[in-house]
């Protein structure tokens, strides 16, 4: 167990930075996820902990002591690799413990860990398999079996799930955070899947062309995202970004977004941005869940329009629906029973309450 | 989709084929076809010697069915495996192979691993370059080898030429590089992830490659050690530049040296002899062809 730090860590290949001087401050016991799109660093992030990759400037330490120039067998870290990495000519037991002898532990040592690590992880009956016997769950099972065996300072994982097929994928999921539960090992976990990334982290690090854009819990990501970038990338379906404009009216301040729609701000949010300069280019952000049909009764700061829809999908709990503000795609989630239909009318509310403000220009959250 | 020819009745339906089979079919009845042809093209002159070798010399010369034994004898097989001489050419054959494949995989395997694995300056082109040295032919390197060994002798005073042990010198130069070559391609099949693993796991690099590596890559393993037994068993032109005396020969260059005495072909013999020598390399196949074909990088990895 140990904590873990990146300090103005770079990393570059030839003339391109991969890592752009990233700081990062994980906790003992933290379980942290890397998070972002594919070439955005997380992945190489992660294997300069692990000590794969040189780093090309900064310093990582781990426990305290900075292990820039310590080769990865003597970093204390196990990892799991997106394709399992199970050494096929060895049975399970001995994928497991190949660390450990290596390391000359005693046998009955050995034995015990793995026994453990095969029952924590319920692989008990596989012990004597070969790793092409086995499902990609299991496998993927039996690479945490290796991991834990060693008990090891961190836990690193590489997109472990990225192979299974969804169903596993949720059911592992739900098995890794069970295990981080009972073993409790600082954990770094890269994943390029928002849900993944939300459902278990203490803290998500967002990344995005090999910088940090922000760090924080799943809930403060999601409900107070810094940039656009986090804005789009955190939630499925994406939020919304529709161009807008701030508006005096009548000692009032009003976000116009069309010609014809206009609402104006509840005074918590015209109290926030009163101050911005009227002639900047704006975006209104804004969830899909924020977007619902109109009631008979709302709440104050939630306002209506009419629209047209272009497409509807149910999806059985909620039907999205999808329309255009000015030219700009916009999605909606509708109660299944709300008559939402392909080409038709309706009247739809917006939350202003939880609605975002983004500078076009530098993207990031007012 | 000429099988959908539909007619008044409706579509036709070809009880027999469905759309693929149909295609298959005649590709198998191809594949039988070209494949009897090749068995029956190589396999004619195997029998021809089996043939010759149990007929008597004066069979062999007599004007009769040359595919027929009349009077089969064992006569030839029971002269040579009672000769000292051909004996000797069988040791020699042995010894010479087996050490040279031992050491071709001693400088091989570390070879190929390093080219393939541990990227350093240059390990590209040292790559190419090692099978580039293969693509040399040795009628080419006959000569210039021979003066090397010949002023190494001059120098050291160490008796080189004419003694079977200087092909141990000579025939890696044959498998080295293809053996690597060939190495360097296995090695490359597995996945990075894997010695990846055993780094974490604590592995060094030689430990990499002797519990990792080199158990996953057996089968290319086991290619490149039939490959280098068959060269160095088969090697000709080498021996016969090399060694002179009969107690130096090796298999093939013994057989045409000894049994062709002047322009008399004692045809029996030599073909009872290289067919004898033929034995080994097929019992090596035969043992070693199960492993060739397990693939053994499967579940590795996903899939």
């Amino acid at each position: 167990m140990a904590d873990v730090s990146l300090r103005k860590v770079v990393k570059r290949y030839d003339d391109v930075e991969a890592v752009r001087g990233i700081d990062l401050d994980i906790a003992d016991h933290e379980f942290i996820v890397l998070v972002g799109p594919s070439g955005c660093g997380k992945s190489t992030t992660l294997r300069m902990i692990a000590g794969l990759e040189d780093i090309s400037d900064g310093d990582i330490t781990i426990g305290g002591d900075v292990v820039n120039d310590v080769p990865p067998k003597d970093r204390d870290i196990a990892m799991v690799f997106q394709n399992y990495a199970l050494y096929p000519h060895m049975t399970v037991a001995e994928n497991m413990s190949f660390g450990l002898r290596l390391k000359h532990y005693p046998k009955a040592e050995i034995k015990a860990r793995v026994t453990e690590a095969a029952r924590l992880l319920d692989i008990t009956d596989l012990i004597d398999r070969k790793p092409k016997q086995l499902s990609g769950g299991q496998r993927q099972r039996v690479a945490m079996g290796r991991a834990i065996v060693r008990n090891p300072k961190v836990f690193l994982f590489d997109e472990p799930l990225s192979n299974l097929d969804a169903k596993l994928r949720v059911q592992m999921r739900i098995e890794i955070k069970k295990v981080h539960q009972k073993v409790r090992t600082t954990t770094v976990y890269v994943t390029h899947d928002q849900v993944e990334a939300m459902t278990l982290a203490d803290r998500v690090v967002v990344m995005n062309k090999g910088r940090i854009e922000q760090i924080g819990t799943p809930n403060e990501l999601y409900h107070k995202p810094a940039t656009r970038f986090v804005a789009g990338f955190i939630g499925s379906p994406a939020m919304n970004f529709v161009p807008c404009l701030l508006e005096d009216v009548g000692g009032k301040l009003n976000l116009r977004l069309t010609d014809r729609i206009a609402f104006p701000l509840p005074p918590a949010r015209a109290a926030r941005y009163n101050a911005l300069p009227r002639a900047d280019k704006l975006q209104l952000g804004i969830r899909p869940e924020h977007l619902t049909e109109s009631h008979a009764h709302l709440e104050p700061g939630v306002e209506t329009f009419d629209t047209v829809l272009d497409v509807t999908e149910p999806m059985g709990m909620e039907t999205l629906v999808y329309f255009t503000l000015e030219g700009t795609p916009v999605c909606g989630r509708v109660n299944p029973n709300a008559g939402a239909k392909d080409g038709a009318p309706m009247r739809l509310a917006m939350d202003l309450n939880n609605m975002h403000l983004l500078n076009e220009a530098t993207g990031l959250v007012l | 989709m000429s099988t959908m020819a539909i007619d008044k009745a409706g579509p036709r339906r070809n009880v027999k084929y469905g759309s693929m089979s149909r295609d298959r079919t005649w590709a198998l009845r191809w594949s039988y076809f070209f494949l009897v042809l090749f068995a029956i093209f190589f396999l004619t002159p195997p029998l021809y010697m089996v043939i010759t070798s149990l007929k008597s010399s004066a069979e062999i010369s007599a004007a009769t069915n040359p595919w027929w034994v009349f009077h089969p004898t064992l006569s030839n097989y029971v002269e040579l495996l009672t000769s000292n001489q051909f004996l000797r050419f069988f040791w020699n054959s042995s010894i010479v192979s087996l050490v040279v494949v031992f050491v071709t995989m001693l400088i091989s395997i570390p070879a190929a691993f390093a080219l393939a694995r541990m990227k350093f300056w240059g390990s590209a082109t040292l790559a190419t370059g090692v099978f580039l040295t293969y693509l040399v032919p040795d009628s080419l390197l006959f000569i210039p080898l021979f003066k090397m060994f010949a002023l190494v002798q001059d120098l050291t005073g160490i008796t080189l030429l004419n003694r079977w042990y200087v092909l141990l010198f000579i025939y890696p130069t044959l498998t080295v590089p293809f053996c690597t070559w060939i190495m360097i391609g296995y090695f490359a099949s597995i996945p990075k992830e894997l010695d990846e693993a055993a780094i974490i796991d604590g592995a060094s690099w030689l430990q990499t490659l002797t519990r990792i590596f080199i158990p996953v890559a057996l089968p290319g393993l086991i290619a490149a050690t039939i490959f280098a037994f068959t060269v160095s068993w088969a090697q000709f032109l080498y021996p016969l530049v090399f060694t002179t005396s009969i107690d130096q020969l090796v298999l093939p260059v013994g057989i045409t040296t000894t049994l062709i005495k002047g322009d008399v072909f004692n045809w029996g013999q030599i073909m009872t002899g290289a067919l004898l020598g033929a034995a080994p390399p097929l019992i090596i196949y035969a043992f070693l062809m199960d492993y060739y074909i397990a693939g053994l990088t499967a579940g590795a990895t996903k899939g």
